[in-house]
């Protein structure tokens, strides 16, 4: 067992170092040339801040993973669902990718206040904006892993006379979970950026603000250090759904033997 | 073989098994192919069962009836392994268990033990002519070995390289019973010889 542990060591150590020592020269540039902390806060003070609002800042990351987490379910179901009908034809893959990819390229910040109007402040509006951002990946991923099966295997299908339902569920989605896998996991990420943009501008609702509020709470009163604890939140809460994303998907390979 | 099984459409010309055009949805064939062809995701007993989940058989009873090729094939005691827990051998078994289990009336076999060492092939080649008495339906078998030719074929076709025409139809004259000892005894070899001449008079390889 101490094998593997010193290997981890190894692997852990860099980057552990570097970020100490990262929170060191900064903690002590800030403080030599006397930075104001509204401008940029050393380390020590965003440490306690966050501890100092940590009722706040747990409030408002559940709101926030709540918005992210509908929006990146939103996404898994239509997304997947939309792959799948894409796949069915060129035809419809002609018709109607268009609209997905514009999904993908519409600004969000943009036509975040048009969500607000359609779906009221609050978390449907911040959801929406979650899965608008992170839908296409899904989309796009399991488009191009239902239309990547081998071959050989689609043959086998062919001389079976297999349905066209049967070879969806039974080849085609079993041979797309490695590349929707990826899709799931960029999704992931995106799903929390879209919440925090929709919260921007979806604001405050049901007397439950997000990260995104926090963070222009805090812009607003130059409070800088607790800006910096909720922008960490949020990419922790980022990291944290990758991560679960991942470990789901990993399993689901293993279990299908694709790794 | 593609054009047998219906998989490719003939240019021109038709093709007639038992007095019906053919057509993959349906007919009575099953067709292994070079490689194994088995889903990963899939234990043995899943990948014999698929056929027939394919035909609208029941997933349940589609595994009881997927027990019995994979006995054939003594693959019996590897019904929960996965492909990848699988020897090239054993997973060339399963694959003709799974062309069984639909109990075709015409078996199409293309190159199916090419990939695999000599000895493998030939314990394979026993069973398979084993399989054939037992269950006597047609084996149309595709090779480039003429020794695997001559100890399978009750008719051997020879084809020429480009144009692909058939050179030589022989009748083979080794008698029904073919044991490992066959395969070193002087009809054996005077049968691969006949196909060898065969090959060689056309100028191919």
């Amino acid at each position: 067992m101490a094998q593997p542990n010193r290997a981890g060591f190894r692997a852990a150590a860099p980057p552990a170092l570097s970020f100490l020592l990262g929170l060191f020269v900064w903690e002590l540039g800030v403080r030599a040339l006397g930075v104001p902390v509204f401008l940029l806060p050393p380390p020590s003070a965003i440490a306690s801040a966050t501890f100092a609002e940590r009722a706040l800042l747990a409030g408002s990351l559940v709101t926030t993973a709540e918005g992210a987490l509908a929006g990146f379910a939103l996404s898994l179901v239509l997304g997947t669902l939309a792959g799948v009908v894409l796949s069915l034809s060129r035809w419809i893959e002609r018709a109607f990718y268009p609209y997905a990819l514009f999904l993908q390229t519409v600004p969000i910040v943009a036509i975040a206040p048009l969500l607000v109007l359609w779906f009221g402040p609050g978390l449907r509006a911040v959801a929406v904006s979650a899965f608008i951002v992170s839908v296409f990946p899904i989309v796009a991923s399991t488009l191009s892993g239902l239309r990547g099966v081998d071959p050989a295997l689609a043959d086998l299908f062919k001389l079976y006379g297999a349905r066209r339902a049967d070879s969806v569920l039974k080849l085609r989605l079993p041979s797309a979970i490695p590349s929707m896998a990826t899709g799931w996991k960029v999704a992931a990420g995106l799903s929390v950026i879209g919440a925090i943009v929709g919260e921007f501008v979806a604001g405050f609702a049901e007397g439950r603000a997000g990260l995104g509020i926090t963070v222009l709470a805090a812009y607003r009163q130059l409070r800088t250090d607790l800006m910096f604890g909720a922008v960490l939140l949020a990419a922790l809460l980022g990291l944290l759904l990758f991560a679960l994303v991942t470990l789901v998907g990993n399993w689901l390979l293993r279990r299908l033997r694709a790794v | 073989m593609r054009l047998i099984s219906g998989l490719d459409r003939p240019e021109r010309g038709r093709i007639v098994i038992e007095s019906a055009e053919t057509d993959a949805r349906g007919s009575r064939l099953a067709f292994v192919f070079q490689e194994p062809r088995l889903l990963p995701w899939r234990s043995v007993l899943d990948n014999v069962a698929l056929p027939l989940e394919l035909a609208g058989v029941s997933r349940e009873e589609a595994r009881r009836r997927a027990r019995a090729p994979l006995d054939e094939v003594e693959l019996g005691d590897a019904l929960d392994r996965y492909p990848d827990q699988l020897s090239g051998g054993m997973k060339m078994r399963v694959s003709i268990a799974r062309a069984l289990v639909t109990e075709p009336l015409l078996l199409l076999l293309d190159e199916p033990f090419a990939a695999l060492d000599e000895l493998t092939r030939q314990r394979l080649d026993e069973r398979l002519r084993a399989l054939w008495q037992k269950r006597r339906l047609t084996v149309i078998f595709v090779t480039h070995s003429l020794s695997e030719a001559a100890f399978l074929a009750e008719r051997a076709l020879v084809m020429s390289k480009r144009p692909g025409r058939i050179v030589l139809d022989r009748a083979s004259e080794l008698g029904p019973e073919r044991s490992a000892a066959l395969r070193t005894s002087v009809p054996f070899v005077a049968e691969t010889a006949a196909l060898y001449e065969a090959l060689e008079a056309h100028g191919s390889a």
